[in-house]
């Protein structure tokens, strides 16, 4: 494997937002929302960033994009056609501008991510006018390529989002961000808001999708089922931070951190015949603004010790593409998927 | 015995503009004391209602056009009769509300919109008990302090005082419950509790509402759009689509033999451990039908994959069928068959 392969490096990206108080905004603190995440993705491949909410997968995504400026930390992207390696943390925003045709992204709600007031054909045309890629009669021609290409009939190109259903809307939304043909699309929670049926005709588009185009997602979800369905790298971060980092098969297979075992516990399951071992965590996610000291996670862990609550673990790889922030990695003998008797 | 709670042809109609929407159309189950009812469909399928219609919320233009809602009560003052139709009785009367809160009391999806944001949470928690049984204020603090213990918030005589926005999702969702149960109803009416809530927490306030089930002894009507959840926490599950029970049945039936093409292409479309990683998931072909129409026959007919445009499926009129003591299907092509 060629470092070239690599699409998108992420290396100890940082993002703290300030916490200001009082009439001349003094900041009092920081809430660290992103404290030291590194992972990688290749040419056309899925990673999955897993967390519950606030721990700081959706500003991961938007500091990729660009939307966020991070606080430190390098994110280096490989143009594609053999172009140059550039950190994206410290470009400008108008340095930023020729890179943004190659990543893109889908929100989780179709309703608020399209112009109301915008026709479907004016929504797919309007990448494509913004950096002067068609126009005239080979524009049209591409919009219809994007109506079809996610399943969408030509004459609906002519409706306003409202007449849609939001499995639909979702569809305009992938149709409008494979526009400029972009090398990795970062998915923020996509189906989150639709029903199951639904959900299940969006992963099977965007599965065909990176099968035809060859792109990478960066694929952002709390449904710990669905990512492993549809990734192949798997991060799990908590509370700013990334506690295991795996291929999806080592990671469901033999979890290496207490909180991936208990995560994945908790995944209710449709399975009478798989008897399910419970870990019923205490307490909630921890708060990232006054997060405990050493280990995030040791207030809830079942399997905490002493040293746990003074020192913080480290990032540490423990087997091939394996990498895990815990004390008792090695010592613990946890159980995977199967053994925990979860369906997912 | 009479179950406690026993709902007949239930139809719930909004007449708008454009038309009337069946959004109930023809529900009935009962609901046995210390049991959970488990009723799961998509958005749009009517599940909500059937539980705003229960404790007569149902929002306007809703109308309650048809069916029983019996629910048996204890002695009242001026209520001889042991069994009461919900049905019949004044939505703002006295009478509904004091069923309401200590009787039949109702769980939402978002807590924050569900607690006044200026009073504390433990006045409201006061209120219930101060309307609905003659305590005194201490006393009425006291069982507020004991309830939120109950419910495993931490430190209850220090949180009570404390506002919604001052407490985090699932302490708020507990708090919530503490609301509901400090009261002590007999039926508990949870519309999709856990959806906002992380898994970890998810699997927190369902233990925590199979414990208090255990300990109360009160029936559970829980709806979801979660299959797993619903198989988690149900002894019975109501499959229901476009207003109408498509399949009712045991959990256990419901998830190991599904009978209805409805609840089999449901189930499919959740990738679980035996689809294969990176594959085409099953999915429903379609949309619901149009809310405005008005379907004789089965509501699944033309994205139903089994029954292939099968003109009986259609034109055959919409009943629930008996295929075993416990089980219930409403899919014309099998039903014809037995």
């Amino acid at each position: 494997m060629s470092a070239s392969d690599i699409l998108i490096e992420v290396k100890n990206l940082k993002k703290y937002f300030p916490i200001q108080k009082g009439v001349f905004k003094k900041v009092v603190g920081h809430v660290k929302a992103v404290d030291g995440v590194s992972f990688s993705i290749r040419q056309g491949e899925t990673l999955g960033l897993v967390g519950e909410s606030g721990c700081g997968k959706t500003t991961v995504g938007r500091m990729i994009m660009g939307a966020y400026r991070p606080t430190g930390g390098e994110i280096w992207f490989q143009t594609p056609d053999g172009g140059p390696r550039l950190n994206l943390a410290e470009m400008t925003p108008a340095q930023m501008r020729p890179i943004r045709p190659h990543i893109q992204m889908i929100f989780q709600d179709p309703f608020a991510s399209l112009n109301p007031r915008m026709t479907v054909r004016e929504i797919l045309a309007e990448p494509l006018i913004v950096n002067k890629v068609a126009k005239g009669a080979a524009l049209e021609g591409r919009v219809r390529e994007l109506i079809e290409l996610v399943g969408l009939k030509v004459q609906y190109l002519t409706r306003y989002p409202h007449a849609f259903s939001g499995g639909q809307r979702q569809r305009i939304c992938v149709a409008r961000a494979m526009a400029l043909y972009p090398r990795l699309l970062v998915a923020d929670e996509p189906t989150s808001a639709l029903d199951v049926s639904v959900q299940a005709q969006i992963v099977n588009l965007a599965l065909e999708i990176q099968n035809k185009m060859g792109l990478a997602y960066l694929f952002i979800s709390h449904d710990l089922g669905l990512v492993r369905h549809f990734s192949q790298k798997i991060v799990l971060m908590y509370v700013g931070k990334v506690v295991e980092y795996a291929p999806a098969a080592n990671l469901f297979g033999k979890p290496r951190h207490p909180y991936t075992e208990a995560l994945m516990s908790n995944v209710p399951s449709v399975r009478s015949d798989f008897v399910s071992h419970k870990i019923i965590l205490k307490g909630e996610t921890a708060d990232p603004i006054n997060p405990p000291p050493g280990c995030a996670f040791h207030p809830r862990c079942v399997y905490a010790q002493d040293v746990c609550s003074r020192e913080e673990p480290l990032l540490r790889e423990i087997g091939p593409d394996h990498v895990v922030a815990c004390h008792f990695s090695e010592a613990l003998d946890l159980n995977g998927c199967d053994a925990l008797g979860c369906a997912i | 015995m009479p179950p406690l709670l026993e709902v007949d042809d239930l139809q719930v109609h909004f007449f708008i503009d454009e038309g009337t929407v069946r959004a109930v159309d023809g529900v009935s189950f009962s609901l046995e004391q210390g049991k959970t009812l488990g009723i799961v469909g998509e958005s749009g399928s009517g599940k909500s209602v059937i539980g705003q219609a229960i404790l007569r919320i149902v929002p306007s233009p809703g109308q309650i056009v048809n069916g029983r809602i019996l629910l048996q009560v204890d002695e009242k003052e001026n209520l001889q009769q042991q069994t009461l139709d919900l049905v019949t009785i004044d939505p703002r009367g006295a009478l509904a509300r004091s069923i309401r809160g200590s009787d039949i009391s109702m769980i939402f999806q978002e807590p924050m919109n569900s607690f006044s944001p200026v009073h504390t949470v433990g006045s409201q928690i006061m209120e219930a008990l101060l309307i609905h049984s003659d305590v005194s204020k201490a006393e009425a603090r006291n069982q507020a302090i004991e309830m939120l213990h109950r419910v495993g918030i931490p430190q209850p005589e220090n949180r009570i005082d404390a506002y919604p926005h001052q407490l985090s999702g699932g302490m708020r969702q507990r708090a919530m419950i503490a609301m509901a149960l400090v009261c002590r109803p007999r039926v508990l009416i949870a519309d999709e509790p856990t959806t906002a809530l992380d898994v970890t927490v998810q699997a927190q306030i369902l233990a925590l509402l199979k414990e208090l089930q255990e300990e109360f002894g009160m029936a559970i009507i829980f709806i979801s759009h979660n299959l797993g959840v619903i198989s988690d926490i149900s002894d019975d599950v109501l499959v229901v689509y476009f207003g109408r029970v498509m399949e009712q049945a045991p959990v256990k039936d419901i998830f190991d033999y599904p009978l209805h093409p409805y609840t089999q292409a449901l189930l499919r479309s959740v990738p679980g451990i035996d689809t294969p990683v990176r594959t085409e998931l099953a999915t429903i072909e379609g949309t619901l039908p149009d809310p405005l129409a008005y379907i004789v026959g089965c509501p699944f007919y033309g994205r139903c994959t089994e029954c292939g445009g099968d003109s009986v499926c259609r034109d055959q009129p919409y009943e629930l069928t008996k295929v075993s003591p416990e089980h219930f299907v409403a899919c014309p092509r099998m039903c014809i068959k037995l």
